[in-house]
């Protein structure tokens, strides 16, 4: 893919900020490739790693964070271990992702992953520990793939892997504070679950996909 | 031996096998873990990507309790939750900025100085082989392994400091003393997509199935893992992956603290081994006929 890169954007401050706030130095990146060799997602991500770090030295913020690649990254830390650099890329991506996310720039087909997040906190938010059951349902409903993995349920039910009920502790006032303060002292996103508006946009994608995979 | 015991949300749910297991093995070696009362999630891998403070609060706040246990080292079985405790003392340690906003957020100053430790540390470093070969009760020979170690454990080295980065051999150590014979293959640390069980399930459908089909090649009859995502990803979906991927894989998938059970002489039941998807009994009663599932 060609670009024209603006003298603007080489002289923006994304670089300098994400440096400052994740003190990782990314310009110290010579582009060796190994954060992509060892990436077990690198064959479904629209950019690779080493591409995505390329771009952040480059100053390209809105490609950077519109990208899927950031949304694809699992966590593994294979490229934060190999780095000859020592730049922590998975930090990198942890960060890219928090800056996409409050500034609501994440790609239309990549909406699950935040959206679990998002309900994973708000469930632990609510009862301190996990609440599987919850989880899932909540996620299929609002995602749109009503009977995804309900093949499995009753399998789970019967090991009895899988509660019917959320787990009860003490001190659910503790958990609450320290999501509410966290979220006011990291200046994080944190808005509401039931949001109509997005319901009916998961759902009309839902369609146009399936419509479009009957084509 | 004394230490405070973070389960962890997965042990109490689709990983109780894991939680049973150990408590029983640690009961047999006379290790006591006492259960951090109240503790809460740790946030795993949701909070690291949504709001950096509230995945170091989370975990500060359950050492914090632990602390006031009087305990001054945890120990947890989970990959995961083992991660971010260790993540946020590393943070604690070095990192005065992030230290001064959590300690505001928990509420009690804390400067990383309690000990996170994973099980398998205790087993091997604190309790020795020594000591564990002399409490068997009988050897599970014959039985031919792969030991998965996954992501979290050994990344990044320098948070986690438990074992080598790319060969990693605690499991390995531990399957050799009762008798297990662990198969050499390459994929120890590869990642099974982990958190994307539910979101991408495609990719760890296809990472995982690389990972079964590594061990099948290398001769194994069954995978040894230490994290409940492992498991869960390679025994509950192996159904899903024979399906999509025209495989017939039969591998059952346990934790290293199940076969420690039994060889201790430990029942089966008692180690959660029929909370298995893929049935391990047919295995098992092949080359020990002790375990009764």
């Amino acid at each position: 893919m060609k670009w024209f890169i603006s003298h603007e954007t080489i002289r923006s401050p994304f670089l300098k900020t994400l440096e400052k706030d994740c003190g990782e130095k990314i310009s110290h990146c010579y582009q060796c490739g190994k954060c992509s060799a060892g990436c077990p997602i690198s064959y479904q991500m629209d950019y690779l790693p080493n591409q995505i770090i390329r771009m952040v030295q480059l100053g390209m913020e809105e490609q950077v964070l519109s990208s899927k690649t950031i949304w694809l990254c699992a966590s593994c830390l294979t490229c934060t271990s190999r780095c000859p650099r020592q730049i922590n890329v998975a930090e990198i991506m942890d960060y890219l992702r928090r800056r996409a996310y409050t500034k609501h720039m994440t790609p239309p087909g990549e909406i699950e992953v935040p959206l679990f997040n998002k309900i994973f906190l708000r469930n632990i938010e609510l009862h301190g520990r996990l609440f599987e059951l919850g989880l899932i349902g909540m996620f299929n409903l609002l995602s749109g793939k009503f009977f995804k993995d309900v093949a499995l349920a009753p399998r789970m039910f019967l090991k009895r892997k899988i509660g019917l009920f959320p787990h009860k502790i003490n001190n659910s006032k503790e958990v609450k504070e320290i999501f509410k303060k966290s979220g006011k002292l990291g200046r994080a996103r944190r808005d509401k679950l039931w949001q109509p508006k997005l319901l009916f946009l998961n759902l009309s994608r839902k369609l146009i996909e399936r419509i479009e995979r009957l084509k | 031996m004394k230490y405070a015991y973070y389960p962890g949300c997965s042990l109490h749910s689709t990983a109780k096998e894991y939680d049973l297991s150990t408590r029983e093995v640690a009961k047999a070696l006379g290790i006591e873990l006492i259960e951090i009362p109240d503790w809460i999630c740790c946030g795993a891998t949701p909070a690291h990507i949504t709001m950096h403070l509230l995945s170091l609060a989370l975990p500060v706040k359950n050492i914090i309790k632990a602390r006031a246990m009087g305990s001054y080292e945890i120990v947890t079985c989970c990959a995961a939750c083992f991660s971010r405790l260790k993540t946020a003392n590393y943070f604690m340690r070095t990192d005065d900025e992030h230290r001064q906003k959590v300690e505001q957020i928990v509420g009690e100053p804390y400067k990383g100085e309690v000990k996170v430790r994973h099980f398998l540390d205790v087993l091997v470093n604190d309790f020795g082989l020594k000591n564990l070969k002399g409490n068997l009760v009988k050897e599970l020979k014959g039985l031919k392994v792969a030991c998965y170690y996954g992501c979290l454990l050994t990344r990044p080295p320098e948070i986690t400091e438990l074992d080598d980065l790319e060969d990693p051999h605690l499991i390995d150590d531990l399957m050799r003393t009762i008798g297990v014979e662990p198969v050499q293959w390459p994929y120890k640390t590869e990642c099974c997509g982990a958190s994307f069980s539910l979101t991408k399930t495609d990719i760890v459908l296809k990472l995982s199935c690389d990972i079964l089909q590594m061990a099948y090649d290398e001769g194994a009859q069954a995978i040894v893992v230490a994290c409940p995502l492992c498991q869960s990803n390679l025994d509950l979906r192996q159904s899903t992956i024979n399906k999509k991927y025209k495989k017939d894989f039969n591998l059952p998938i346990f934790y290293f603290t199940q076969l420690i059970g039994l060889a201790l002489g430990i029942d089966g039941k008692k180690l959660g081994l029929d909370k298995h998807i893929v049935p391990p009994a047919a295995l098992l009663g092949e080359k020990d006929k002790l375990a009764k599932i």
